[in-house]
């Protein structure tokens, strides 16, 4: 034993057994090593979204938003999922809601993203609640400058052209100012308050 | 030890569920099983579930189903990449650690928006293995011709075990392959991936099922003869298959030793054994004998399996039958992985 400490190892150094190269036969003593593999997976899949998603997604094809009211609480969710997640209980009833609403919240994006060059910065992502609905849902504020979108600023539904139309909820390209005066927000944890109340 | 029991059961098996999200048909189950013990999610110390993302095509898939099962106020709860007794197993775990009484438990999948087969390929070893795609047949396949060409086991043994389990599934609703077969029928069948016929391979479904567990009084006031869990022990070979001894099955016979699963009396097992070949591993993994014990009075997985919910379908199919009086002590099976690599035993018993 010496009483020499040993010298601080080097957290980058490769570990002791990776140190040395492997042993190889002499055929191979010339090969270039292997140093990365791709090993593609591709699984496919037909998808199906389901009864409340289906009715939803073709509705779109007609320009018509569908929601779905909860049994127990009244609440009515958009996109609809066929249950309510805060009752645990399938949702009882389809609800035509008007394509017209409010902003709750919103974002402005300065930096691009990545497989979206349609996307131009700045451009406003917005949480919209449709008159009729219970929760928001999001979409593209668009025909108004983003430093001018506001909460409560009451928008429409612009949508594709109808020669476009598919069953998509790609169809509405952005929600446009109407014009009309803001909504006044009084309560902002709206939908907590429900769950509260219910609770 | 706290004791544990199940006590409430629901199940779906079709083999295709294609016009309703997962969600939408794990809702009325969940609700079904809740209502036989007469709770609410409230009243839930504990929730856990188990499905995969691999089956549903896309990520987090589960968080979808969390909806259904009403979290507000928000929930305790948990998930597993696994079947759901895997999810049944942490729940009793959690029950073993005090503070709750009750725990909700859950496993759904739908395997016919892709093939099941290459999907199952995933599971294997992502550098040497997963490329090649073997599909999960053909992997059994292998095993197979290594117990056929052993001696371990015969074609008409297998056969067998394929005609006991459409005979056993006919009075089971949620069977999907339940016509009746003979030996010689099943033996005349053309090979489907040689040495393996059709009916040696298990009938793909969609579907799920949801069970609660409870503890003690509890149980006793929930459940007119709970099912107790008198043990539990899950174990998992190599998942390199080469290393592995596919002719016999050392994880389950392990497993079973842990829970406890001896003796002479079990009165019925309910083994989750997707293929012939991996029941007959399993009968003598467990060393059941046939003729004191019902083997699959269900059918088993080889008539319906449920990717994620055929083993939670296996502890829930037996407790069902110590509720009805059917059997005083049971065993029940669930495995996960290539060839038999993972699985769970767990002995019920009545009072």
């Amino acid at each position: 034993m010496s009483g020499v400490p040993a010298a601080p190892r080097d957290p980058l150094a490769a570990p002791a057994a990776l140190a040395e190269p492997m042993t190889v036969p002499e055929a191979l003593s010339g090969a270039e090593p292997v140093e990365s593999v791709c090993t593609p997976i591709r699984l496919s899949y037909t998808y199906t979204p389901g009864r409340a998603l289906s009715r939803y997604l073709r509705a779109m094809a007609d320009k018509r938003i569908l929601g779905e009211r909860c049994g127990a609480t009244g609440q009515v969710f958009v996109p609809p999922r066929g249950v309510s997640p805060l009752a645990g209980s399938a949702t009882s009833e389809v609800v035509e809601l008007a394509d017209t609403g409010y902003v709750e919240s919103f974002n402005i994006t300065r930096v691009p993203i990545e497989r979206r060059p349609d996307l131009k910065p700045p451009y406003c992502s917005a949480w919209i609640v449709l008159d009729g609905a219970s929760v928001g849902f999001l979409g593209l504020v668009i025909n108004i400058a983003p430093e001018e979108v506001r909460i409560g600023m009451r928008v429409r539904a612009v949508w594709k052209p109808d020669e476009e139309l598919e069953t998509s909820a790609a169809n509405i390209l952005g929600w446009a100012p109407t014009g009309e005066p803001d909504e006044v927000i009084t309560d902002y944890a709206r939908i907590g308050r429900v769950e509260a109340s219910d609770a | 030890m706290i004791d544990v029991a199940v006590v409430a059961f629901a199940q779906r098996q079709e083999a295709a569920i294609s016009g309703e999200s997962e969600v939408e048909f794990m809702v009325p189950l969940m609700e079904q099983a809740k209502a036989a013990a007469g709770l609410t999610q409230a009243d839930m110390g504990f929730t856990c579930s188990g499905s995969s993302d691999f089956l549903a095509g896309q990520a987090f898939s589960f968080v979808m189903t969390i909806d259904g099962t009403g979290p507000v106020p928000p929930i305790s709860e948990s998930h597993v990449e696994q079947d759901g007794a895997w999810a049944l197993y942490e729940a009793w775990v959690k029950i073993q650690c005090g503070g709750i009484d009750t725990a909700f438990v859950y496993g759904y999948g739908k395997s016919s928006p892709g093939s099941l087969r290459d999907v199952l390929a995933t599971q294997m070893d992502p550098y040497y293995v997963c490329p090649l795609w073997p599909d999960s047949y053909a992997v059994e396949a292998l095993a197979a011709r290594l117990m056929l060409e052993g001696g371990h086991v015969s074609e008409a043994r297998l056969a067998e075990i394929a005609a006991r389990s459409r005979a056993s599934a006919a009075s089971n609703p949620h069977a999907v392959r339940a016509d009746p077969k003979s030996v010689a029928e099943i033996l005349a069948e053309d090979y489907a991936i040689d040495p393996l016929r059709p009916s040696d391979l298990p009938a793909e479904a969609d579907g799920g099922c949801a069970v609660v567990l409870a503890a003690g009084d509890r149980a006793r006031e929930l459940c007119e003869r709970p099912a107790w869990i008198r043990g539990m022990d899950h174990r998992s070979d190599a998942h390199t298959l080469g290393v592995r001894d596919l002719t016999s099955s050392a994880s389950a016979r392990l497993a079973a030793e842990h829970a406890g699963a001896t003796g002479d009396k079990i009165d019925l097992a309910e083994l989750c054994g997707p293929f012939t070949t991996s029941e007959y591993l399993l009968i003598d993994a467990l060393g059941l004998n046939e003729d004191r014990t019902a083997i699959n009075p269900s059918g088993g997985a080889l008539a319906a399996h449920t990717m994620m919910a055929s083993g939670l379908i296996r502890i829930g199919e037996a407790a069902s039958r110590i509720w009805r009086g059917d059997g005083d002590r049971a065993v029940a099976h669930a495995t996960s992985g290539p060839c038999l690599q993972q699985n769970l035993v767990c002995v019920l018993e009545g009072d």
